[in-house]
């Protein structure tokens, strides 16, 4: 019975899942070639995100590759009783953090693979107050999100709000943040980035590699070519 | 001192050849192996294909050395060989790129047996060894895709096994056995690793060595469909047409391999998600037996017979008619040697009616695969109003006419193939 349950709803999700795409995500303004801002986001992650969230996948010491130092890992970035040969793991038992929020906060290491850079600009920019929510905070990229709205005291307090003439639903502002805007959305564009990082570490460093063996693939074809031509001269 | 190298070469060679019969082989299969002339861009995915099959056993081995097939392992295991493990992500992306690019290489090669004729007698043993091969490989490529242990394994493998729940009487017993469990689990994780790394590639070889032994018993087939056996030289005895496979055709296929693995590097390295058609996003979540993902769907190489399973509607409440059509519409490529009753074997000689019952099937293929990545509510609704077909799901209205063209191909093929104007078909091979 239960299987024929599961059989049955596999070929209703997919409409279930049609209605969620309609929201509009916004397009993530990121560089995955420009390390400062990789620093930047790193740091706000480890500040920001690291205390429920963990990245069990990413060592400390691979944070070598968006130009940090073991030095400068240790000195920043580490807590306290950790090397810098870890992983980014949290204290927080698992547990505990669903008894808290209703849910485990999921391990960060591949999420951006999962959702993607433009889901991530749009789910951190898209928290609002909300009454109804036992944490008061809801998502428009997400919603009912168990998550509360971490960064608010950066951003400040959004409200949904309907346009009258369109009727869309808009966020704004209602109270300010410490930071403006414009420096939010830079901050959360750096950590966003830093996201894209750390789901694949390798890839920009690869990138070179790749074409080093795309050019050599360039050259053996060249000589392929010639060796199947000189040897088929004679087949008419 | 050259001559003293060769003579001790040629007496290693004699030694050789009297208890082992090296030299016979290498003639038979590759030097005094003839294949007509005229092979042309089609004829690339053969050899394609065994490169893959090699480039995916390599792989997979290296892969086994790090990955732990047990269900709270797997997930970090993969990490870990994308993160720590020495070149392991460019390991891993060689094994999932080489998974769809086997589907892509056969696609193409089964693609060259329709349009040549090349299942037509006497060919009709390689064409079913070749079936063989892909039903294996559909099951080594699902088999495969639970491994990674993501919502997309998880849930894709739920869905597939549920499907034998559907089968009368036995359904519920079968799944439950396939699985080990009564849900997918660590049990149904250890046995998909078995038949993934060793009981499917053991069948997957033989069938290979059989695909190609019964190939070099009768030779190749060509763009024209002409036996180039028919036609000797009357003192050598070897066919006017036919060259030896080595080197020419070792040299020729040396270029496609170089052609293909620079696409290969390109989606490695560039793009080995392939905009989420070779590696799915969902797929990095770990599994979740508790959370449905909002949107299931095979990856893209069965999503033409996903669709037709989708397309039949249940009867008596019984989704098995689906299931027995998605069955069927794999295994029916086995029937097509004594489905085909054309004079000619060649695309090049068939009549403008074969020429558009074909041209008829790609198109199915293609769109039942489109339809099969996307939602059943992909185009919206007809009106309520309409007739026949109102409030019914646009796309499933489609993929129900493109399921009976895909099946008609088949089912109608020993009428419209004989009834078809063929062209003459002349006496030896052309450019």
């Amino acid at each position: 019975m239960k299987s024929k349950i599961l059989f049955v709803l596999a070929f209703l999700l997919p409409m279930a899942a049609f209605a969620n795409e309609h929201v509009k995500l916004d397009h993530a303004p990121i560089d995955p070639s420009n390390q400062v801002s990789l620093q930047r986001g790193a740091k706000t992650f480890v500040n920001y995100c690291l205390n429920c969230h963990s990245a069990s996948y990413m060592r400390y010491n691979r944070l070598q590759d968006i130009g940090l130092t073991d030095t400068q890992i240790k000195a920043n970035l580490l807590f306290a009783g950790d090397k810098v040969g870890d992983t980014m793991t949290v204290a927080m038992p698992k547990a505990d953090a669903k008894a808290w929020f209703g849910a485990t906060p999921p391990d960060l290491s591949v999420e951006a693979r999962a959702r993607g850079a433009d889901w991530l600009y749009s789910y951190l920019r898209g928290f609002y107050r909300d009454e109804t929510r036992p944490t008061g905070w809801n998502n428009t990229v997400y919603d009912k999100v168990a998550m509360p709205h971490v960064l608010w005291e950066l951003q400040g307090q959004q409200v949904l709000k309907v346009n009258e003439s369109t009727e869309e639903h808009v966020l704004v502002l209602d109270k300010p943040g410490t930071m403006s805007p414009a420096e939010y959305n830079l901050m959360v564009a750096d950590l966003v980035n830093y996201l894209v990082f750390m789901a694949e570490p390798f890839k920009e460093r690869d990138k070179h590699l790749g074409l080093l063996v795309l050019a050599f693939l360039g050259l053996l074809f060249g000589l392929t070519y010639a060796l199947k031509k000189e040897f088929w001269k004679d087949i008419h | 001192m050259a001559n003293k190298l060769q003579t001790i070469a040629s007496n290693l060679l004699g030694w050789v050849d009297e208890r082992f019969p090296l030299t016979s082989n290498v003639k038979a299969h590759l030097t005094e192996y003839y294949a007509p002339k005229n092979f042309n861009f089609w004829y690339f995915f053969g050899s394609l294909a065994l490169l893959v099959l090699v480039l995916q056993i390599v792989t997979g081995i290296f892969l086994t050395m790090n990955y732990k097939p047990e269900a709270s392992m797997a997930f970090a295991s993969v990490e870990y060989i994308m993160r720590d493990v020495s070149w392991g992500r460019l390991i891993r992306y060689m094994h999932s790129t080489g998974a769809s690019m086997f589907f892509v290489v056969v696609y193409l090669h089964m693609f060259r047996g329709l349009i040549y004729g090349s299942y037509r007698a006497p060919r009709e043993l390689i064409w079913l060894f070749g079936v063989g091969i892909f039903l294996v490989l559909m099951g080594e490529a699902f088999f495969g895709y639970l491994l990674p242990w993501g919502q997309m394994s998880f849930w894709g493998a739920q869905v597939i096994i549920n499907l034998f729940t559907s089968i009368p009487f036995i359904g519920p017993d079968v799944s439950l056995w396939l699985r080990g469990d009564y849900t997918v689990s660590d049990a149904t994780l250890n046995r998909f690793f078995a038949f993934h790394v060793i009981a499917l590639p053991l069948v997957l070889l033989g069938l290979v060595v059989a695909h190609l032994i019964a190939l070099h018993e009768v030779g190749s087939n060509n763009p024209d469909g002409i036996e180039i056996k028919k036609k000797k030289d009357p003192k050598t005895k070897i066919p006017l047409d036919g060259i030896p496979f080595h080197p020419y055709y070792t040299v020729k296929d040396l270029v496609g391999v170089s052609v293909f693995l620079i696409v290969f590097t390109a989606i490695i390295f560039f793009a080995p998600e392939m905009g989420g058609y070779f590696l799915e996003a969902n797929n990095f979540i770990p599994a979740d037996p508790l959370k449905t993902p909002a949107h299931i769907a095979p990856v893209w190489y069965f999503t033409p017979y996903y669709s037709i399973l989708r397309a039949v509607p249940p009867i008596l409440n019984s989704q098995f008619p689906g299931v027995a059509a998605m069955g069927l519409s794999v295994v029916i490529f086995a029937l097509l040697p004594w489905l085909d009753r054309s004079p000619v074997k060649s695309i090049r000689y068939r009549g403008n009616l074969y020429k558009s019952w074909l041209a008829a099937f790609v198109v199915s293929f293609l769109i039942l695969g489109y339809l099969g990545t996307e939602p059943s509510n992909v185009w919206g609704q007809f009106d309520a109003g309409t007739i026949i077909v109102g409030g019914a799901d646009r796309a499933t209205v489609v993929a129900r006419i493109f399921s009976l063209v895909y099946f008609a191909f088949f089912v109608l093929m020993p009428w419209y193939s004989k009834k078809d104007k063929t062209k003459k078909v002349p006496e030896r091979v052309t450019a």
